[in-house]
């Protein structure tokens, strides 16, 4: 089954809004997706039809919103292949995820001098937890290389930091600037022989590919749920049973607890443990809907669909002028995902963002929340970028492209 | 946001922009950067008796944020210190003819900021100055 782009817009209500007076074109799902029916009428059914907390009521409405909350859990461990739902722990976001590994298990089992590995292709969200963890435990923080060239990690500057045997190694499955999809497979088998733990920043895996991460056989992963169409405020940290087993909660106080006493106390089982307070109830149940949608369109076609769009809009880019696109090559598309940064020579990013907009396609100026990645080793202020999902198609490349020529037009770029 | 704000004359201002350079012996330069788009300028001012005699600055941005400071360095010449107190958001606006919206007013606001700045880093020179001969 491949994926027809222009039924899928039908399910999403936002692609009936107009854009300074043009049909919407979102190209800026790497910074969040949009959402179908199906997500907004589950989140709207919980709060017409069975609004109640969870796992407390002994009523028809709490159990059955306690029961959408576990069944989304199920839903998210089989979508990624985890052993069971007790290793799925809800959060606000895939930030929240990494800050989680950093403050919990890191406060934990860092120490001065131990070192912590992460790579020069990392998102904020996995640099600066660890700027933190290693500022307070004086620790050491490196970073894996990236070959800029060929848009992807040095697997031989991995090889030489693990000799180091760090505790932890923290990478990204895939870049929001490169659309680099990096090895995670490998470079989790590399590290644990070498003895160390490993984070995989999932956030923009878990919305595109299949993602099964009994075969990275990764420590941690983490995702967020608005970027596969979930609403916003939920995430998830995948862990292995044994070593959230071990790990102390974040955070105390109601049902993440078993028992109180006026000085003592037992944590409740997993995942409940780190989910301390009422949860994102709304959110969970929008996010099993998201996964219902994205399984029943097949993850495997998720990604042939994006690879097709990617490589078309690659081509498309290379006849332009002046046009500088970053990240692996076209003849590397099983390495590549939809997520395209570019920059055209003699106008400011800001400026062509602002161009798009006044033609109704959204895309994304700037640093992508990756500083290092962008300004140093990238040596740019700011790059332009588009990225591509199940609701995007060929026109909508069409229509970018058009506005590159505007662009250029507007700037008198020949 | 409408197209407009890429009217000929920005565009113009941005390809050939006014007082780009730097003055030696300024009596003030002042440097400001914009962290979310790593827009950059620094403005150099001379400065007779209260009034500006000479302005000029350097940067690396986007459209918006050098065509207006290209054109506000032109409005400013000869403009008093007090005059550019009172410079505000409206100054911009009637300067480049349209309101840049939300997303752009940082853009298009940051030669306005750094002027204001090394105004007020100027004035504080004086004041410590006029201290000091006490």
């Amino acid at each position: 089954m491949s994926i027809e782009a222009n039924s899928i817009k039908q399910d999403f209500p936002i692609f009936k809004i107009k854009m300074n007076g043009k049909p919407l074109t979102y190209l800026d799902s790497t910074a969040t997706s949009q959402r179908p029916n199906q997500v907004i009428d589950a989140v709207d059914a919980y709060y017409k039809e069975y609004n109640a907390n969870i796992h407390r009521g002994i009523y028809q409405i709490s159990e059955r919103a306690s029961e959408a909350y576990d069944e989304s859990k199920r839903k998210v461990a089989k979508f990624i292949n985890a052993e069971s739902m007790q290793e799925i722990i809800y959060l606000r976001n895939a930030t929240e995820a990494l800050n989680l590994v950093a403050l919990a298990w890191g406060d934990a089992n860092i120490s001065k001098g131990d070192h912590i590995l992460i790579s020069e292709m990392e998102h904020h969200s996995n640099i600066v937890p660890w700027i933190v963890l290693a500022k307070k435990k004086e620790a050491v923080l490196d970073y894996i290389k990236l070959d800029a060239k060929k848009a992807k990690l040095d697997m031989g500057s991995l090889k030489e930091q693990l000799e180091k045997r760090p505790k932890i190694v923290s990478v990204t499955h895939a870049s929001n600037v490169l659309g680099t999809i990096n090895n995670v497979r490998e470079i989790t088998k590399m590290a644990h022989g070498k003895g160390a733990v490993v984070l995989i920043d999932g956030a923009q895996s878990a919305p595109h590919m299949e993602v099964d991460v009994g075969d990275i056989d990764c420590d941690f992963y983490a995702f967020s749920g608005h970027k596969m169409l979930a609403p916003t405020g939920i995430g998830v940290l995948y862990g292995k049973e044994a070593i959230l087993d071990k790990m102390e909660p974040l955070l105390t106080g109601g049902e993440m607890i078993k028992s109180v006493e006026h000085h003592a106390y037992s944590w409740n089982d997993l995942p409940w443990k780190f989910e301390a307070g009422t949860s994102n109830i709304s959110g969970g149940i929008g996010l099993g809907a998201a996964v219902d949608y994205l399984s029943s369109l097949g993850m495997h076609n998720v990604r042939e669909h994006e690879k097709q769009i990617t490589r078309y809009a690659l081509e498309k880019l290379s006849k332009i002028n002046g046009v500088t696109v970053y990240g692996p090559d076209i003849n590397d598309m099983d390495e590549r995902g939809g997520v395209i940064s570019f920059a055209i020579e003699g106008i400011h990013p800001h400026d062509v963002s602002q161009i798009f907009d006044s033609e109704g396609i959204a895309i994304r100026s700037g640093h992508h929340c990756a500083m290092p990645l962008v300004t140093k080793t990238l040596a740019q202020p700011a790059l332009s970028r588009m990225s591509f999902y199940i609701y995007n198609n060929e026109s909508d490349v069409d229509k970018a492209i058009e506005a590159i020529n505007k662009a250029k037009k507007i700037f008198k770029i020949a | 946001m409408p197209i407009d704000i890429y009217a000929e004359e920005i565009v113009s201002h941005y390809e050939h922009p006014h007082n780009k350079g730097e003055i030696t012996d300024a009596s003030v330069s002042q440097h400001n950067y914009n962290p979310v788009c790593g827009d950059e300028m620094t403005m150099y001012l001379m400065i007779n008796d209260g009034i500006v005699s000479d302005v000029k600055f350097k940067g690396v941005g986007c459209a918006i944020s050098m065509a207006t400071a290209s054109m506000l360095t032109d409005f400013i010449k000869g403009k008093t210190l007090k005059e550019i107190e009172g410079m505000g958001i409206n100054t911009i606006i009637d300067l480049i003819g349209i309101d840049p919206g939300p997303a752009r007013l940082k853009c298009a606001t940051l030669s306005l900021r750094t002027l204001k700045e090394a105004v007020f880093v100027y004035e504080h020179k004086e004041v410590d100055r006029a201290t000091k001969e006490l």
